[in-house]
């Protein structure tokens, strides 16, 4: 498990949501999961942050606020699609109001399906993202080393 | 001296798991004024009655919410039951409430969690979910789902519980019982509990009914209001007696919570012990035609389904009234004349529901 | 087994805040506004309850028709008449608290609003 060299932070935001996966997120952190024992904190600060979950898909408010949060996180950062409406829209997906996935507005990385995403497969989810995020963080020492 | 300055409260915020934006005008310390803005998480699914029929819409109103998802779905399927007229047999109408009761055991123990976390409590908050990752295993256990359980269909319920699992799932619960009372007495008698909510932001009984006030927020300030007394689905028959409590702060909205969880569990043990034989779902033929206002005691209050239809496939109109909608105003009156840094815990005693509140 | 009792009172949309009033001086408390699109009218329900047993008074409107706010009598109801004039595009004058169309924030304006009358289309046009 050689990436898990810095530990990772994780912010999470409420796309649109009915909040089951949204709790389940939560509970990914608190003591039958415990995400916290691989050094993941959720913070609540764009700008302490390495891994984004979004839930929920996105609708007309939330779509500028992802984004900003999006903007705000340094990078290497990689963003992990919680629940089958963060992928697609799910069943909301004809909802006036609902853009789609996240992937309309923001790069995922990982997309966790499930309704609601069950903890372990978010847990899963996350471990993969920090696969990535270690590679992205390896091109980036590549090209600032050139 | 008047400074008078706006600080925005949201929509990302640590505290809160869900969107909402509170705009709060604030005079040095104090919070003069505070106006809301929700929609953060409006999808607009009372819409989609119009692309799906009345029968598959069941699982769409079980989203409305994922915390009181249940309860949206039995809400649902009375007003609809109701409507064409069907009997529910018995057992269908027991397992529905013992389901319901699970549902408001998680649903609080998650919000007696969420505060604890708000005032800063880490260890109570973690004390909390552990106690919920319980209640948990039984629902996941019976209906497959651990918040999202699509058990519930217009005429009944797709699954039976086993009377043995019936009999493990009150074992199950005495043996937390003892854990439940700990985590209670924590709340009742703890001194940083107290210093954070005694006295704080009081909403009288005059205001709360005025208000529109619902659920453990109006209970929490003495009104008698809870829907579970009007007997509907099992209640009934189970004797039920709401909790009130009459300081209306924040520690009293606090209580009626933890004092509901145990509650729940005597409903479950009365509705386990008095459990009919028979089928658990009336066949259901035809389409709606006419209107139901139907009401229900969610986790977070009163709750209203009102359902339109006019004897087609797709019914016309699904408008959900939720409890968090309705105690938006009586959120702004509490958060008058507080101080800034004790907002996120008075923001908390409502139990926001944003997803069922902007739907 | 739905237990509790409702009544439906139609009146007009002048008698709305005198009714109101008689409600709030009854020590009734607001329990919802909720509005139904029918096509070619909105049916808007008031409902009001001591105990559980509800009665609504229930008004008609149509496009282009102004209602009278009732939060003067109720505080809250702010928050459903913003609601009405957000998604249904139903104006509503005098609110205590005017979002001025930003309580929700929707993609398309007014979504449940109903849908514009369909003119025939003459035969052997363009289209």
């Amino acid at each position: 498990m050689s990436y898990i060299t810095k530990s990772p932070w994780i912010i999470h935001y409420d796309g649109s949501s009915c909040n089951g996966c949204d709790i389940e997120v939560l509970a990914c952190l608190t003591p039958l999961y415990d995400l916290e024992r691989f050094g993941i904190v959720n913070t609540g600060n764009p700008k302490h942050a390495d891994v984004f979950l979004v839930t929920g898909g996105i609708n007309a408010q939330s779509e500028a606020v992802v984004k900003n949060t999006y903007e705000q996180m340094p990078d290497p950062k990689v963003v992990v699609a919680v629940g089958i409406c963060a992928c697609t829209g799910g069943v909301f997906r004809e909802c006036y109001n609902i853009i789609g996935g996240v992937d309309k507005v923001i790069p995922v990385d990982v997309y966790v399906p499930g309704c609601a995403a069950r903890p372990e497969s978010i847990i899963d989810g996350v471990v993969r993202a920090l696969g990535i995020l270690e590679e992205k963080r390896a091109k980036m020492a590549e090209k600032g080393g050139k | 001296m008047s400074n008078r300055i706006v600080v925005p409260f949201g929509p990302q915020h640590p505290v809160l798991p869900e969107p909402i934006h509170l705009d709060l005008v604030l005079e040095d310390e104090r919070v003069v004024e505070a106006i809301p803005t929700i929609g953060y998480v409006h999808r607009g699914l009372e819409k989609l009655v119009e692309k799906r029929d009345y029968k598959d819409y069941v699982l769409i109103a079980e989203r409305i919410c994922g915390i009181c998802s249940f309860t949206h779905s039995v809400t649902y399927c009375n007003a609809i039951e109701h409507i064409m007229g069907v009997e529910v047999p018995p057992r269908a109408q027991f397992i529905r409430t013992i389901w319901m009761e699970y549902s408001r055991m998680h649903s609080h123990l998650l919000w007696l969690g969420l505060a604890a976390d708000a005032m800063g409590f880490e260890n109570l908050f973690m004390n909390a979910w552990r106690l919920r990752e319980e209640i948990l295993d039984d629902m996941e256990a019976t209906t497959g789902g651990r918040v999202i359980q699509g058990t519930c269909k217009v005429g009944g319920i797709r699954r039976d519980i086993g009377d043995d699992k019936l009999g493990e799932m009150v074992d199950h619960l005495k043996k937390i019982r003892p854990l439940l009372e700990e985590s209670n007495r924590i709340f009742t008698h703890d001194q940083t509990v107290r210093h954070r909510m005694r006295g704080l932001s009081v909403l009288s009984e005059k205001d709360a009914w005025d208000l529109g006030a619902v659920g453990p927020v109006a209970r929490g300030s003495g009104c008698d209001m809870d829907v579970r007394s009007s007997g509907y689905s099992a209640y009934g028959e189970l004797g039920f007696k709401p909790v009130t409590f009459s300081h209306g702060d924040c520690l009293d909205r606090c209580l009626v919570r933890s004092e509901e969880v145990l509650a729940s569990v005597d409903l479950v043990e009365r509705a386990v012990a008095k459990m009919p034989d028979g089928p658990i779902e009336e066949k259901v033929t035809g389409n709606p035609e006419g209107e139901c206002f139907a009401f229900s005691e969610q986790p977070r209050g009163e709750c209203l389904h009102y359902v339109r239809a006019n004897g087609k496939k797709n019914i016309v109109r699904h408008r959900v009234r939720t409890p968090t909608f309705t105690n938006v105003p009586p959120l702004v009156k509490l958060l008058e004349g507080i101080e800034l840094a004790d907002v996120p815990v008075v923001v908390l005693t409502i139990d926001p529901c944003i997803g069922c509140c902007d739907r | 087994m739905i237990e509790q009792k409702h009544t439906i009172i139609e009146i007009e949309v002048a008698d709305l805040l005198k009714k109101t009033e008689e409600y709030h001086k009854a020590g009734h408390r607001l329990v919802q506004i909720g509005t139904t699109p029918l096509g070619d009218r909105y049916e808007i329900n008031y409902t009001f309850t001591t105990a559980w047993d509800f009665e609504s008074l229930r008004i008609t409107v149509h496009d282009g028709d102004e209602l009278p706010s009732i939060s003067g009598i109720y505080w809250g109801a702010f928050i459903y008449e913003n609601e009405i004039n957000d998604l249904f595009g139903i104006p509503v004058n005098g609110m205590n608290i005017d979002f001025k169309g930003h309580l929700i924030e929707t993609r398309i304006p007014t979504p449940f609003k109903n849908p514009p009358k369909i003119t025939k289309v003459p035969k052997g046009g363009d289209a």
